[in-house]
């Protein structure tokens, strides 16, 4: 039984550093193309151990978002739990994809994050209006192959899962 | 744990299937639900102070990385350079303690002169400095973490200062922490007047933070390029006359009930680290003490020393004199029908 939980801390340790380079300043011209990191580091992980991480996992990084970036209680919540959902899904024919079809499909992904969020914020009259919000999924589709490599080698050495 | 190649487990064949979705079904009810109560009922601020704890953590982390790279950088920066803001400070310092002390002389007088007249406009006001914890939030809304929490005495609605002007207000609290929304957060509006003719208005975030829309002026109010809004008082949420914005631009386009006006914000919204919380007290018990005054309970629009001042000259002898007869009401209450002086 000990071993399902083997490596859970270098799972928690990227969950956790993803919330870190949410929060982390940048320029104020570089913040609408800050990637969804949350989001890029829970799809990898429903991707590669499914059987570990889900859509509770995903939530409860989503309320973690709620709290730091303000939002509404839940609203990144369910976001999350939607698209851990279809990553869990898709996770086997994803595994097959070439890199850049998985780049696409975690683009797709993210957008629809996006949307979620969007519709949310949209009912209670806070929607952005600029098309600038919808940039941090083309980032977060050009840095998924970095952020697959190296999520990749580290579950390969310490996550116990093939 | 301590093998890097743990023996195999019976991995689940189906990972996804009735139980998953169900998962995800009473998920997304939660979060409807959450959302619902948040938005709606206001009821998870507990909840919210709480969470903000299990997170404070990672804001730390953040902002210390902010300003460790921050203290580098000063510490490399040449002595000269040191050498000549400290001198500079030196210089603002005395300027500004010499006027403290004219300020000081002129709130006694003030005072004074309000007891004379037994106004009820008592407010204490108590600073607090907080500091700006360096993390980012979303780009879309103007919010700002800051450094103090509900241990230090910060409450949801208190009013943010800079050195310049009004900044936002407290939206969130937690224990260690707060989170703050901008008055140039779309969402925001917040109760003004000119200072010059104390005409009311309010001033609404755009969701830029060098302008403030201020909607619903009439065409032919007096309102100026160049005109400083302060606050009025009247949302209950801000303390009156502090500045809140400059007029930029008024324009009559033929086709719209109201004239276009927009202002620039007096405070430094992007770039103020260290900002001041509003504590509003209540009145010192002295004070309470006086009668309840016949005045009227609007506060102090700048109309109204010119409206007084010649009631005071011809009536010196009798202080009390003033409170019982309504006339000084009625120059502040006349402001109303504003848009009638350019008419006529």
């Amino acid at each position: 039984m000990s071993a399902r939980y083997a490596g859970g801390w270098v799972i928690t340790l990227s969950l956790v550093s993803a919330l870190l380079l949410t929060l982390l300043p940048m320029p104020a011209a570089a913040q609408v193309y800050r990637p969804e990191w949350v989001a890029l580091v829970v799809i990898y992980w429903c991707l590669a151990v499914p059987e570990r991480v889900g859509v509770g996992v995903a939530w409860v990084m989503g309320i973690l978002l709620d709290v730091i970036s303000g939002s509404l209680l839940g609203q990144h919540a369910l976001a999350l739990a939607v698209v851990a959902y279809i990553a869990l899904k898709l996770h086997r024919q994803a595994r097959l994809f070439p890199l850049w079809q998985q780049a696409f499909m975690v683009m797709l992904l993210i957008i629809m994050e996006q949307m979620l969020n969007l519709w949310v914020q949209g009912i209670i009259g806070q929607a952005p209006r600029s098309w600038k919000y919808w940039l941090p999924a083309l980032t977060s589709m050009l840095l998924w192959p970095w952020v697959f490599f190296l999520l990749r080698d580290l579950r390969r050495r310490y996550v116990a899962s093939e | 744990m301590n093998s890097p190649f743990p023996q195999r487990h019976m991995k689940p064949l189906f990972v996804y299937g009735p139980a998953t979705s169900l998962r995800l079904v009473i998920l997304c009810v939660a979060s409807l639900i959450l959302m619902t109560v948040d938005h709606r009922l206001h009821l998870l601020g507990e909840v919210r102070a709480g969470l903000s704890l299990a997170v404070y953590p990672l804001h730390y982390v953040v902002d210390l990385a902010a300003r460790v790279s921050h203290w580098a950088g000063e510490s490399l920066s040449s002595r000269n350079t040191l050498l000549d803001q400290n001198t500079g400070l030196r210089e603002q310092n005395l300027l500004l303690k010499g006027q403290l002390q004219k300020f000081a002389a002129l709130e006694t007088e003030n005072k004074r002169l309000r007891d004379l007249l037994q106004s009820s406009l008592q407010i204490h006001e108590r600073l607090l400095v907080a500091e700006l914890l360096q993390v980012d939030m979303d780009p879309f809304r103007h919010q700002i973490l800051l450094n103090k929490g509900s241990r230090d005495g910060v409450k949801t609605g208190q009013p943010l200062l800079d050195a310049d002007g009004v900044m936002g207000q407290v939206l969130h609290v937690g224990p260690l922490t707060s989170t703050a929304v901008l008055i140039t957060d779309p969402s925001h509006a917040l109760p003004v007047q000119i200072n010059r003719n104390g005409l009311r208005a309010l001033a609404v975030g755009t969701g830029s933070f060098n302008r403030l829309d201020i909607p619903y002026i009439s065409k032919n109010a007096d309102v100026r390029v160049g005109d400083l809004l302060v606050t009025s008082g009247l949302g209950g949420r801000f303390p009156p006359s502090y500045p809140v914005a400059t007029i930029v631009a008024v324009e009559n386009q033929p086709g719209l009930s109201f004239a276009r006006v927009s202002a620039v914000p007096a405070a430094h919204i992007e770039r103020s680290r260290e900002v001041l919380l509003v504590v509003t007290e209540p009145a010192p018990p002295e004070v309470t003490a006086a009668p309840p005054p016949a005045v009227s309970t609007a506060p102090s629009v700048p109309a109204t020393p010119a409206a007084a001042a010649p009631r005071g000259a011809t009536a010196p002898p009798a202080p009390a004199a003033p409170v019982t007869q309504p006339p000084p009401v009625a120059p502040e209450i006349s402001p109303l029908p504003e848009t009638e002086g350019p008419i006529e």
